[in-house]
């Protein structure tokens, strides 16, 4: 029976970090080269911790499936990193953005977690800096800040539109210069397909090299997963294409609890969908909502050019229903809005599946070149791909999947459910509650890597100094590897009649529909009728073609649909459990008479963790009560 | 619904770096103008999967024009005919009904074929490891604004360190020279107050770390218009630059 301990320190919220630094265990400077740790995933959360880990001594084993560390898909993001640094002297703190990132979670985030967040998030910039992390500058040479994504003070740095994009790659070359001193051993094109336990300890991983197709294994003190989130689930995000769940879902079979897998945020500004041949999204940087104002036309039957419309006939949804943020409201207030105007038939593109964000008003205010050097790249981004010019016509923009809250339970240390096994960044759940505010998931990402596992994992590999790895011919490793690749070979003897593609785009229909930025019982019962169907058909019927042993893009992606298949039931039946809606989870039977999401405190503030009960078993449900001591539950309001 | 293109495809096949390759010619019908190369690449791969045949194998991930991983010569051209994009982000609508268009991987004797259009680009991973950064172990950084940055550099310095490690600028070179990619790993460094200390160090190391893999620069300039995100050639002439003062540099440095 697992009982949840989240070993949250004693003491006061702003006490509790330091205190606990100085309570864990450390291991000596000079024993530190005793201990070999795993890192898989080489995004800013797993670069970032392989890199600390080694500077402190550890040898350290880091893995990932891209041909190079740097292409992890935290290079993607755009907009940009918070700090509570309070350069702009407009009354942030440490306090405020601990209460906005808590109360932008909808109160479903563990405050000590939050806190220590934001206490270390000045430290990130700091260290970026150093790295010679180009953010942007005033004239004067000092850091530039903007405000962002619904926050009411500027304490977000970025570097153009590329901020994921510049901090990976100061992660990535810290990274190279300790795998250039010969303390990480890095294993490119390397896909985890399995952890591996002994006496209910993780004692390291199983992977399928994806030049040869060999499986072997690597075995280790502790087990660090960085791995990201599971936003695929729904096929078309703004995911990378091979942005998966597996490695954590395989955790998850092996004992960890997976908390809260019903959540997912929805970015409110992706380019809308053209076609069925469509095979990701593309974002649009939120930063664009400073200057954009959103809006459709009030006539659903409007058949006049954007331009003839005038200002009267413009329906500018959320400036009209919340004065105070207006285009700046939380993401998932904007997303579910968007939502909302085009069931009504309000909708603008060729497919009327998107709403207009228009720039007419800033460049008349400001000039086409102001407009050009905040979003030159977005703006030629836009028009690449849409074939429109966003500073003639209106951009159209609509919600897409782009971030998951939930993820592998972890304490307050990061270690999830099984004990030497870590989970950091996108793929654990802990910090953003049910909704995460614009501009905090690479500091996230960088805050567990740089600044918590480092201190928190000496904590459990100080008493095993001493203990040897578990040999890889151990018979866990063996059997664990035996397994894999019977699997595989049982892949690519399959002969269906649709490829993983197919499968991949069914399932993504199904969650998109009912799990998607509405929810309601009826559609989640269907949900969790119609993935299992579709799963067994997938797994009798999908053709993969070629061999095992060699490079095999198809057999990849199948053991990464087949993970998204098992997960997608999870995801629906925590989805259907929650009878309350909180942030990026909105149940049609829990909102206010205005149709705004509306929590049930009483039944609900916890945080809900799913144990694995075997194959085709449902899984059990154990809550982590949360608590609120420092911040007063209120109904969110941004009117 | 967006207008359809009928193309004529000629896609490079190779079954790993010693394998002989062929072209795999393909019609490629009924392709929507409004799909990227990639998806229509997709659309292609799950033709062939309906007739037994196995997809051609071609990097990608972001298919947002950021992450580097794809990249393929489009009728001679790396990332194909469209200035200053990356060829996830090439769209079908700039090509015609009818066209033949040949696609084959990077070619360069340092990028070998892995399968098809996918090669192993490890080169530039051992060029950054030879000092491709700043040593700034984590925790020992001042406060970020104790060291302005006048914003002139810090813009120079963003310009080089947007480049995406794509290998473009090697496989448009005629002697498959790295010259464009090293120098923006440089710049990014070498212009900032806090690259100083190891620039020389740095300079030395990856420029003969390049060398090593790599053909030499010639100016030919095709790197820099192969390049999705228009590196400036400007920062191969620092290198040089810094690279002929390294040498001098490093050796006084020792003797202080």
């Amino acid at each position: 029976m697992v009982t949840l301990d989240a070993k949250i320190p004693e003491g006061p919220i702003a006490e509790k970090w330091d205190n606990h630094k100085f309570s864990v265990k450390l291991v000596n400077p000079a024993n530190k080269r005793k201990f070999d740790v795993i890192v898989v995933g080489t995004g800013l959360a797993g670069a970032s911790a392989a890199a600390s880990l080694a500077e402190l001594g550890y040898n350290v084993k880091v893995f990932t499936f891209h041909d190079s560390p740097r292409r992890a898909h935290s290079i993607a993001a755009q907009g940009g990193i918070n700090a509570a640094k309070n350069y702009r002297n407009d009354g942030d703190s440490v306090h405020r953005l601990f209460y906005d990132t808590v109360k932008g979670g909808d109160y479903r985030s563990r405050e000590a977690n939050v806190h220590r967040l934001a206490q270390v998030s000045i430290d990130i910039i700091d260290q970026c800096a150093a790295q010679g992390v180009p953010f942007a500058r005033e004239y004067g040479g000092l850091l530039a800040n903007r405000s962002f994504g619904g926050a009411q003070v500027s304490r977000t740095f970025y570097a153009r539109g590329q901020t994921g994009q510049q901090l990976l790659l100061g992660a990535y070359q810290a990274l190279a210069g300790q795998i250039a001193a010969g303390k990480v051993t890095l294993y490119n094109r390397s896909d985890v397909l399995d952890i591996v336990t002994k006496d209910g300890e993780a004692k390291g991983i199983v992977v399928r090299d994806m030049l040869t197709g060999q499986v072997h294994a690597h075995s280790a003190h502790a087990v660090v997963l960085a791995t990201g989130g599971y936003g695929n689930v729904y096929y078309l995000s703004t995911n990378a294409m091979a942005s998966n769940v597996t490695a954590a879902w395989r955790a998850h079979r092996k004992g960890a609890l997976f908390a809260n897998p019903s959540y997912s945020q929805i970015h409110p500004t992706c380019i809308p969908a053209s076609d069925e041949f469509q095979s990701k999204l593309t974002l649009m940087s939120e930063s664009l909502r400073n200057d954009g104002r959103i809006w459709v036309p009030r006539d659903i039957d409007e058949k006049r050019a954007v331009a003839n419309i005038p200002e009267e006939d413009r329906y500018y949804y959320l400036e009209e229903k919340y004065p105070s943020f207006g285009n700046l409201v939380p993401r998932d207030v904007a997303s579910r809005n968007a939502k909302t105007v085009v069931d009504q038939g309000r909708g603008v593109g060729p497919l009327k599946n998107g709403v207009y964000l228009d720039f007419a008003a800033a460049i008349g205010r400001d000039g086409v070149e102001a407009v050009k050097e905040r979003y030159g790249n977005l703006f030629d981004m836009y028009e690449r791909i849409t074939g429109e010019d966003p500073y003639s016509v209106p951009m159209r923009i609509y919600p897409a999947i782009h971030y998951t809250m939930g993820g592998l339970w972890v304490d307050y240390n990061l270690m999830t459910t099984i004990p030497g096994l870590y989970a950091l960044g996108e793929s654990n759940f802990s910090d953003h509650g049910a909704n995460r505010l614009g501009a905090s998931a690479l500091m996230q990402g960088l805050a567990d890597g740089y600044f918590v596992l480092p201190y928190t994992i000496g904590d459990y590999l100080a008493p095993k100094l001493g203990e040897s790895v578990l040999p890889t011919d151990d018979s866990v490793f063996t059997e664990a590897i035996q397994t894999i690749d019977d699997k595989n070979r049982q892949w690519t003897s399959n002969t269906g009649t649709h490829g993983v593609e197919y499968y991949h785009r069914e399932l993504g229909k199904i969650v998109w529909e009912y799990c998607g930025m509405a929810r309601n019982e009826t559609g989640l019962e269907k949900a969790l009728s119609e993935i299992p169907a579709l799963r067994e058909e997938f797994r009798k019927n999908v053709k993969v073609l070629g061999s095992p042993d060699g490079i095999n893009t198809m057999l990849e992606k199948v053991n990464r649909v087949d993970d998204f298949m098992e997960f997608a039931e999870l995801k629906a039946r925590d989805a259907l459990h929650r009878r309350e809606s909180c942030g990026g989870h909105f149940r049609e039977e829990s909102q206010t008479e205005d149709g705004e999401a509306l929590r049930d405190d009483e039944n609900f503030a916890y945080v809900g963790a799913w144990e694995w009960n075997g194959p085709g078993q449902e899984q059990t449900l154990h809550k982590e009560d949360l608590t609120f001591e420092n911040v007063a539950l209120t109904q969110r309001s941004y009117k | 619904m967006s207008k359809m293109l009928n193309l004529k495809l000629k896609i490079w096949r190779q079954n790993g770096p010693h394998a002989q390759g062929a072209f795999l010619e393909v019609d490629a019908n009924d392709i929507p103008e409004d799909a990227s190369f990639l998806e229509m690449l997709d659309v292609v791969n799950e033709r062939l999967i309906a007739d037994d045949i196995e997809p051609v194998t071609f990097g990608h991930d972001c298919r947002e024009g950021i992450c580097g991983t794809c990249g393929v010569m489009i009728n001679g051209q790396a990332h194909g005919p469209e200035k200053a994009t990356a060829t996830c982000q090439l769209h079908m609508r700039k090509f015609n009904n009818g066209d033949e268009i040949v696609i084959e991987p990077w070619q360069a004797t340092s990028f070998p074929v892995l399968k098809d259009l996918m090669v192993d680009r490890r080169a530039f991973d051992r060029i950054v490891e030879a000092g491709g950064y700043i040593s700034a172990p984590t925790g020992t950084a001042p406060d970020a604004n104790e060291i302005p940055i006048p914003k002139e550099v810090a813009d120079s310095s963003m310009d080089a360190a947007a480049c995406i490690g794509c290998g473009a600028c090697v496989a448009a070179c005629p002697n498959s020279a790295a010259q464009l990619f090293t120098s923006a790993k440089l710049h990014h460094l070498n212009v900032m107050p806090q690259g100083q200390p190891e620039r020389w160090k740095r300079t030395e190391a990856m420029v003969e770390t390049m060398e090593g893999f790599f053909g030499s620069c010639t100016n030919h300039g095709e790197c820099h218009e192969a390049c999705p995100k228009e590196i400036s050639l400007d920062f191969i002439a620092f290198m040089n630059r810094d690279y002929v003062k390294a040498k001098i540099k490093n050796r006084s440095l020792a003797s202080q």
